[in-house]
């Protein structure tokens, strides 16, 4: 009984609904490994076989050995995949943020640039034999939050003062972020002289800037690039969940979004809230940016004008997966960042490539648009099981022959014995 | 000058085009988020469609063994193929927003990151690289026309060097066929049944219109069209190459189909002024304005003042802030269907 009211909890089937639709994605997936396997001669039914189980134990691989796969514990992949679910946590928190408050913040790659702008001049631009190293870091970070939290600000202001549809502003302020981007590091003498790579800018490393360990390279030896990033993102994501549900602010943020005109009179500043609610998705994002490129652990391909960055839309999926709870999204984020590493041992070991991992996010992200379908269905499965339950307590309490006790009692009664 | 009218009409069409893919969704009560994701697909299976047909030699298998009257019917073999699977693509859309009353921003945005996915997982395994080309050859000299073709001289005068030398009969086709969906969205009982489901669906069912079946064929007409798009804008701009990737096309054309008022002609004026900022940036620096050979924009863009403002870079981000700018200005006045966006639920009123 106790397991009927925990599975008519709406937050259970949330996370039902979507762990039903991360499994049909991996499955679609999966199919597609192994139609294409069949159907091309040079892949053949082996290699499919490969393919798959790297798909579903991909993070556990540790290489091959006379073409067979290895799996079990692989402290490089684990250490590797929270590195890279950093940036999406954030971007997912940005985009959860937004929908919690009624917007679609479709620009977290623009913000993410913007982020990733501020962070880097201000890291590499800074003399650090005169200021230390965490003194800039800091710098850097706040730099990097508040140019997201600008460039989220302009499709707010948008929105909220000429009624511009933030989906199309958050659009159009990406691909400005994307030639901004470009412009400004072409002429800013920070790109990378070093080694055989062109139109990189330097790492943070250069200048002596780096995120703090935080004993994460203990725990994951082998891992190049794990580092203290995931703790900050872990903590952000429980503050956020804590704005959102815990104070005055962020009931404000969610009663706008809900609906404008009744926040509006009920005494709520309509305007400023979709601003504030759009410019502190902005700081989130760009805060994922500062945290990815403050590692010090990867390059920055600056000439962006041609594609986004793929933070952005990763941030989506993270969200929608996570049904925009921020504390859920970590989990997510890891899940979508365990599919990179996924993507990379299938193009490494396989004559698969990764991008077989980003048709599965979009297939995932595609199901999880009719997660209220899946939802209902799930409700009306346990009402059924409870319709053909309760004839049974009847029929043992009229056995009883007792003065037929309450039902909702006795049901009670019976969890608890369970 | 002549240039300058054909890279503009170059860029234009594809938006035109695809804006109108836009209108036939929206105007039936669905956003289409999933523009760009359609051009994408389309984009890929058209070129793949070309690619194919060249490794298999069907274009040798012709009576006149590929001239370039044949190449025509092929090049329009291409568009038909890329709109109809443009068409299927589009269903996956139709099929969340109009059957399981999804949230369709989320599911156009899903779609979005599907098409670049699937496309470049395909492009890999088929051509191993990361970009799928033709397979011989390049778009130019497979599907040009160009003036010599068609039997005309050097001195043939100003209309003939803008519009009959190398161009490509995509770019005239895609004005009848916006000519004719224009008509039929506007002109036919058809396009009526359709508009009123986009504006109150409800209203329209008691008139006995069916809202899933009109809804469907909006969806359908607009993956058409937006997988058209997407082949022509591969085939015109990017010398018939798919990489996953139209640089936000989709999304311009979203911006001109809310500037152009959701209105076929103004759709097509926007198009082109958009068309005309997208070739400032690809070919600024051989448009020659006035014809007395002096490149001017390139000549500022060297400038030591002037040219720190006015170069690639700004020319290139200029289509994204002029759209924010006129949406600025005019979404006050724009009139987006009533309906759109509103999964259509019977019992409503």
């Amino acid at each position: 009984m106790k397991m009927r009211r925990f599975l008519n909890k709406d937050g259970t089937r949330s996370v039902l609904a979507t762990l039903i639709s991360i499994l049909i994605g991996l499955f679609a997936g999966a199919l597609i490994i192994l139609i294409v396997g069949l159907a091309d001669s040079k892949l053949g039914l082996d290699e499919a076989w490969k393919g798959i189980r790297l798909l579903f134990l991909g993070l556990f691989s540790k290489g091959q050995q006379a073409g067979s796969l290895i799996f079990g514990f692989n402290s490089t992949n684990i250490g590797d995949m929270l590195f890279r679910a950093v940036p999406i946590i954030m971007t997912g928190l940005s985009v959860s943020l937004a929908y919690k408050t009624g917007l679609f913040n479709i620009g977290a790659s623009g913000q993410y640039l913007a982020g990733t702008t501020a962070t880097l001049f201000i890291a590499l631009k800074m003399n650090t034999a005169v200021i230390p190293p965490w003194i800039v870091w800091i710098l850097a970070f706040l730099g990097g939050i508040l140019a997201g939290a600008f460039w989220g600000a302009i499709p707010g202001m948008l929105k909220a003062f000429l009624n511009i549809n933030e989906v199309l502003a958050c659009i159009m302020t990406n691909w400005l972020a994307a030639n901004i981007v470009t412009w400004m590091f072409e002429g800013s003498g920070l790109q990378c002289t070093e080694g055989t790579k062109t139109q990189v800018i330097w790492k943070t490393t250069h200048n002596g800037v780096a995120t703090a360990k935080m004993g994460l390279d203990k725990l994951f030896p082998d891992s190049q690039q794990v580092d203290g990033g995931i703790i900050v993102a872990i903590l952000i994501a429980i503050l956020i969940y804590i704005l959102l549900t815990k104070t005055t602010l962020g009931f404000e943020l969610k009663a706008c979004g809900s609906n404008r005109h009744a926040a509006k009179y009920a005494g709520i500043k309509d305007k400023r809230s979709i601003v504030l609610s759009m410019a502190i998705a902005g700081a989130l994002a760009g805060a994922g940016a500062s945290l990815y490129w403050l590692s010090g652990s990867t390059e920055f391909h600056w000439q962006t004008y041609l594609s986004l960055p793929g933070e952005g839309f990763r941030g989506i999926a993270v969200a929608l997966l996570g049904a925009c709870n921020p504390i859920a999204n970590i989990f997510t984020g890891m899940f979508l960042s365990t599919l990179d590493v996924v993507g990379s041992k299938l193009s490494f070991y396989t004559g698969y490539n990764e991008y077989i991992t980003d048709v599965i996010i979009a297939a995932i992200v595609y199901l999880s648009a009719f997660s209220l379908v899946i939802k209902t269905w799930l409700s009306k499965k346990f009402k059924a099981a409870e319709i053909k339950k309760i004839p049974d307590v009847l029929i043992t309490s009229e056995n009883a022959g007792n003065d037929a006790p309450p039902v909702p009692k006795n049901k009670g009664k019976e969890g608890n014995e369970k | 000058m002549s240039y300058l009218i054909q890279q503009t009409l170059i860029y234009a069409i594809p938006l035109m085009i695809v804006a109108l893919a836009g209108v036939f969704a929206e105007r039936s009560g669905i956003i289409n988020l999933a523009l760009e994701g359609i051009m994408i697909f389309g984009a890929f299976i058209g070129v793949l469609f070309v690619h194919v047909c060249q490794k298999y030699g069907v274009f040798e298998l012709l009576p006149g063994a590929a001239n370039w009257g044949s190449m025509q019917l092929f090049e329009i073999l291409g568009m038909i193929m890329a709109g109809l699977l443009g068409s299927a693509f589009a269903l996956l859309l139709g099929f969340a927003a109009i059957n399981l009353k999804a949230d369709q921003t989320i599911s156009g945005t899903a779609l979005n990151m599907l098409a670049p996915a699937i496309v470049l997982f395909f492009v890999r395994i088929i051509a191993n690289q990361e970009e799928l080309r033709l397979y011989k050859g390049d778009a130019a000299e497979w599907f040009m026309i160009k003036k010599g073709m068609l039997g005309l001289g050097e001195k043939d005068g100003f209309i003939v060097n803008t519009f009959l030398n190398k161009v490509y009969i995509a770019t005239y086709l895609c004005i009848i066929i916006f000519v004719v969906c224009s008509i039929i969205l506007y002109k036919t009982r058809f396009g009526l049944r359709l508009r009123s489901c986009g504006e109150n669906p409800q209203a329209a069912d008691s008139l006995g219109i069916n809202v899933v079946k009109m809804r469907y064929s909006g969806i359908i007409f607009s993956g058409f069209l937006a997988g058209m798009g997407g082949f022509v804008y591969a085939l015109t701009t990017s010398n018939c190459m798919s990489n996953g990737d139209v640089a936000g096309f989709g999304f311009l054309a979203l911006a001109v189909m809310i500037f152009g008022n959701w209105k076929p002609l103004n759709i097509a004026l926007a198009a082109l002024l958009f068309g005309l900022f997208k070739c400032l940036a690809a070919g600024y620096s051989s448009i020659d304005i006035n014809g007395d050979g002096i490149k001017l924009l390139f000549e500022l863009s060297k400038h030591p003042t002037w040219g720190k403002v006015l170069n690639p870079n700004f020319y290139r981000m200029l289509p994204y802030l002029i759209s924010l700018l006129v949406l600025a200005f005019t979404s006050k006045k724009s009139r987006a269907p009533k309906a759109e966006g509103i999964p259509y639920d019977k019992g409503q009123r």
